[in-house]
């Protein structure tokens, strides 16, 4: 009886990215979001293969950040901001469902009343004076990363008559290549706006819609500290190789 | 498309808003708080080698209008066509860390890139590519990440042989990728997101 190969640890660095199946992301036009009727183009993108300039990207060391950098509680003047204390926590891993470790991970969202510390955000709830609002970190060996943060409030937004986003966190994060780059949201699990919110619906795939709501997680609540979500995140992947092929075939 | 049957596919985009600077770049709104400055200031650090170069310019909407709310990221090699990070050919100039964020500016729209101008980059076929930066865009409205590349206009025999430009149909949306030079070193790269010179987007 042989053992199963173990898979390599870690996704590729290199070699060709799959095609983006663009089924699962929103449409670039979508009129119930009104900011998109001047700003999608009009015209498909141009498909080609991915290149050495696609396939490659930026790399960040440890040293750009700060030990306070994941905590948005903390990191804006040292005195702990407002709100429900949340840890929120997940894996980025690429297609093949193996981590991507060290790439770097940023956050920003409104605070715990739906406000956000940005020149133009003129909503009523206050500012929160020990709350900046934006959070980074690189991703660990086995691909998590995490935040401690406050639950951000949902807020009015000038679109349609009364429309309202749900609760949400934004999240960028980078591959090891640059055409995997991606910004998204993250929304939290029972959050009736979110069906009703219109930059959501600009996904018509509702499994795809499903995969940004971030369940509560009590096996990393901290108890009497923060509850816990977790969100993990997928990136495009990577064509396999021969050589890589060979390797778990061994 | 088609994955394969174990292959996750990829977590949706969403829009960045309109407070990704909180984001990405804070202290350009004057979040000074958490860190010590933004990210991506520069792709280059002093001793760079290759030829100086700045790039100006805007991020137009259907209507015209420059947004003043855009935020860019731009990706590229060094001047001799090598990748900083994972290159798999070898190790670009330590000048060069090939990565900037550009904020347009509040008031005029206006984005500026100061770099050095990057070499030929192999097509997976070996044929070289011309020089080429690419950025990458997002805003309130974009709700996927816009990737495009910034060809240079005084390239021309570089840019007749590249293979990613000869894809291009019709032929003129090519213009829209050329930066134009100015003044020397100085070039003018407008991105129009949507309608007439609508600038030519990837998906690469």
């Amino acid at each position: 009886m042989t053992a199963p190969a173990p898979a390599p640890a870690t996704a590729p660095t290199r070699g060709p990215l799959l095609p983006r199946d663009r089924a699962r992301h929103p449409r670039p036009l979508h009129p119930d979001y009104k900011s998109s009727v001047l700003r999608a183009p009009a015209l498909p993108p141009v498909a080609m293969p991915s290149t050495l300039s696609e396939e490659t990207g930026p790399v960040f060391g440890h040293g750009l950040i700060g030990p306070r950098d994941n905590n948005l509680v903390l990191n804006f003047t040292g005195r702990p901001a407002i709100g429900p204390r949340i840890l929120v926590w997940g894996r980025v891993l690429d297609g093949s469902g193996r981590p991507v470790p060290g790439v770097l991970v940023e956050i920003w969202q409104a605070n715990a009343g739906g406000r956000y510390r940005h020149p133009n955000d003129g909503y009523a709830a206050p500012l929160d004076p020990d709350f900046g609002g934006c959070g980074r970190t690189l991703t660990a060996a086995d691909g998590v990363y995490e935040f401690l943060t406050v639950r951000p409030g949902p807020y009015p937004w000038p679109n349609g008559p009364n429309d309202w986003r749900p609760a949400h966190i934004h999240v960028s994060v980078f591959g090891s290549g640059f055409g995997q780059r991606l910004i998204t949201q993250m929304y939290f699990e029972g959050d009736p706006l979110i069906p009703r919110c219109p930059i959501v619906r600009t996904i018509a795939d509702p499994r795809a819609v499903e995969t940004l709501v971030a369940p509560l997680d009590m096996s990393r609540a901290i108890p009497m500290d923060a509850l816990a979500y977790r969100f993990d995140i997928v990136l495009r992947g990577r064509r396999q190789t021969m050589f890589e092929t060979r390797m778990e075939g061994l | 498309m088609v994955r394969a049957p174990d292959e996750l596919a990829e977590t949706p985009s969403q829009t960045a808003g309109p407070y990704v600077h909180i984001g990405l770049t804070p202290a350009f709104i004057g979040i000074a708080g958490p860190y010590p400055g933004d990210l991506g200031r520069s792709p280059v650090r002093d001793g760079a080698r290759g030829e100086r170069i700045a790039v100006t310019g805007r991020v137009i909407d259907g209507l015209g209008t420059a947004l003043r709310d855009a935020v860019l990221e731009s990706w590229q090699a060094d001047a001799a066509g090598l990748y900083p990070g994972n290159d798999p050919r070898g190790p670009a100039d330590p000048g060069v860390t090939g990565w900037a964020r550009l904020a347009a500016d509040g008031a005029t729209g206006l984005f500026r890139l100061e770099t050095v101008k990057p070499g030929r980059v192999p097509f997976p076929d070996g044929r070289p590519m011309a020089p080429h930066i690419l950025l990458w865009v997002v805003a309130r409205g974009i709700n996927i990440g816009l990737a495009t590349r910034m060809y240079f206009d005084d390239e021309a025999e570089a840019n007749a042989a590249c293979p990613v430009l000869a894809r291009i149909a019709p032929l003129e949306r090519v213009q829209t990728l050329l930066a134009r030079r100015t003044a020397p070193g100085e070039y003018r790269f407008d991105i129009v997101l949507q309608g007439p010179g609508e600038t030519v987007f990837f998906d690469a």
